[in-house]
């Protein structure tokens, strides 16, 4: 057991030596990698900052049901209860006459004549029962149950679905679906690149310093004692990277909210985007290192392994 | 200590054994010269103790391992316990004369404490003592050499090979390689020397295993060069 923990405290001190010794050929591999993990943490931020847009867009949205004055209250029960009962309902309010007139007065309260223009013994609002589905493009069991002729004689009106705001919604949600999947596959395709550069870097390393892998075997070294500071090595060119692309990040956004006149750029809301970044910053900080280590190890990994293969010549 | 058994090796067909059928037995404490002209089979006799190659056919054990049972994965630890002194010294470039001794302790995963007092003891049975910190690049070949032999005994082997380790060095230098590792021998460590210096094998009197063309011709106690 000692001697596992002497070794593996060596490996770690070796390929940190081989690090310092070797900079000039690190620096291309972890700039690949700076590049990488800040596509991959722009990603999650922005995505994020567009499902918040969404999400604020979407809760202020919900389908309105008016009924007829003469809708019994075991009626407007049942219904509830109906729809309480469909699948993509998030919740569903009731309110009477009085309480929608109540409504109406505090939403006008500044416009006095139109407060007086209805008053409660002329009510003509009818009682409501608002909508709020989970997701709002797949309303249309809600719609057709609304639509059913039975639920139908019972409105005052058609339901409201929002207008055309649910088309902007929809335009909304179908374009960071599309930015998102854009993301993810510049991730992979940075990850790959990146993971092809180390992978390279590392051959390079190893063809430079052949003999001295040579001699190492020639003295008994195992193939983990000479592959583990390799390992080592890339890890920190993954690490290092990943601290930079953090680092890269935040002067973004530093910069950008105290330059930027407007506090959001196209859909992005800079703030939220600022704001989530910052509150989430030392798990970043520990997924971007996490990722960088990962992507370095294996590739150092692979790499070594065509090159360490144990050739006992027959 | 070694046991070599109607021992072939083959490279090609056209260009006949390497070695052919040759049997060696050295005890152990044993100091053994292996003699012969360029192409006589020296080279691949060590080659084939160190395991960077197998037999064609035979039997091989060293210091009880048996080398028909050994597994890829044991070959490292094989060479660690013995002892191995190449001509061209296979110093790690990039490390000084006291990290290059130190990497053998740290192969057998010895503690700091462990190589901070054995490599200074080991360096001064080598007369290096003062020049811990040189680069290999910084010594002379017999210098290199006796780094070479202290990186291989610091482990306190019961087997050290010597490939030729005075082939690269001038004949004072040659001597300095050779008394160390008649000191190492006397301290209890079975030393096989190969070499093509006629003096050396004629002063140090020892017993002297002759190979002509892959074959053991002679096989002599206090014996001369003789071809």
């Amino acid at each position: 057991m000692k001697h596992k923990i002497i070794t593996f405290f060596r490996i770690l001190h070796n390929g940190t030596v081989n690090f310092l010794r070797n900079i000039s050929i690190a620096v291309a591999a972890i700039a690949v990698m700076v590049v990488t993990l800040t596509i991959v943490l722009l990603s999650i931020v922005v995505n994020a900052t567009f499902g918040n847009t969404i999400n604020q867009i979407t809760s202020k949205i919900d389908i309105s049901v008016y009924l007829k004055n003469n809708v019994s209250t075991s009626q407007t029960k049942t219904l509830i209860n109906q729809l309480q009962h469909l699948n993509n309902v998030q919740s569903v309010q009731y309110l009477n006459k009085e309480q929608v007139l109540r409504q109406y007065e505090t939403q006008n309260a500044s416009n006095h004549q139109l407060a007086l223009a209805i008053s409660e013994s002329s009510n003509p609002l009818p009682a409501t029962i608002h909508i709020k589905p989970l997701d709002l493009n797949k309303i249309s069991n809600i719609k057709s149950f609304l639509d059913t002729p039975s639920v139908a004689t019972l409105q005052s009106n058609p339901p409201s679905y929002s207008g055309s705001l649910q088309t902007a919604i929809n335009n909304i949600a179908h374009a960071t679906d599309v930015l998102r999947k854009l993301g993810i596959i510049s991730i992979i395709v940075f990850a790959f690149i990146s993971a092809l550069i180390i992978f390279n870097t590392m051959q390079m390393a190893i063809f430079n310093r052949r003999d001295e892998i040579q001699i190492m075997r020639l003295l008994g070294a195992s193939t983990n004692y000479i592959r583990g500071p390799f390992i080592v090595e890339s890890s920190i060119y993954g690490a290092l990277s990943a601290i930079l692309s953090v680092i890269i990040i935040n002067s973004i956004f530093v910069t950008a909210s105290s330059t930027l006149q407007a506090t959001t750029l196209g859909l992005l809301d800079i703030n939220y985007a600022t704001s989530y970044f910052d509150s989430h910053f030392w798990l970043f900080m520990v997924l971007q290192v996490i990722i960088g280590v990962a992507i370095g190890s294996i590739s150092a990994g692979i790499a070594t392994r065509r090159y360490l293969k144990f050739k006992v010549q027959n | 200590m070694i046991l070599l058994d109607r021992v072939t090796k083959t490279y090609s067909k056209a260009l006949g054994p390497a070695l052919n059928r040759i049997s060696i037995h050295v005890e152990p404490k044993e100091f053994v010269i292996v003699v012969g002209q360029s192409g006589a089979g020296k080279t691949t006799l060590l080659r084939l103790l160190t395991r960077e190659e197998r037999p064609t056919s035979g039997k091989i054990i060293v210091g009880g391992i048996d080398y028909d049972k050994l597994r890829d994965k044991e070959i490292p630890m094989l060479r660690r316990k013995i002892g191995v002194v190449f001509q061209d010294f296979k110093l790690l470039p990039n490390r000084n004369v006291f990290e290059n001794v130190a990497f053998a302790l740290e192969l057998v995963g010895a503690s700091s404490r462990e190589i901070k007092n054995t490599v200074p003891r080991v360096l001064e049975i080598v007369n290096l003592k003062g020049k811990e910190k040189n680069m290999p690049l910084e010594l002379s070949g017999g210098e290199r050499q006796r780094v070479a032999i202290a990186r291989a005994i610091v482990r306190q082997p019961k087997i050290l090979i010597a490939d030729e380790p005075t082939g690269n060095l001038d004949p004072k230098h040659a001597w300095d390689v050779i008394k160390v590792l008649e000191k190492i021998n006397r301290y209890g460590t079975t030393v096989l020397l190969t070499t093509h210096n006629v003096e050396i094998v004629n002063k140090l009197k020892r017993r002297v295993i002759t190979l002509k063309a892959g074959r053991v011709i002679s096989d002599r106690a206090n014996a001369n060069y003789h071809l």
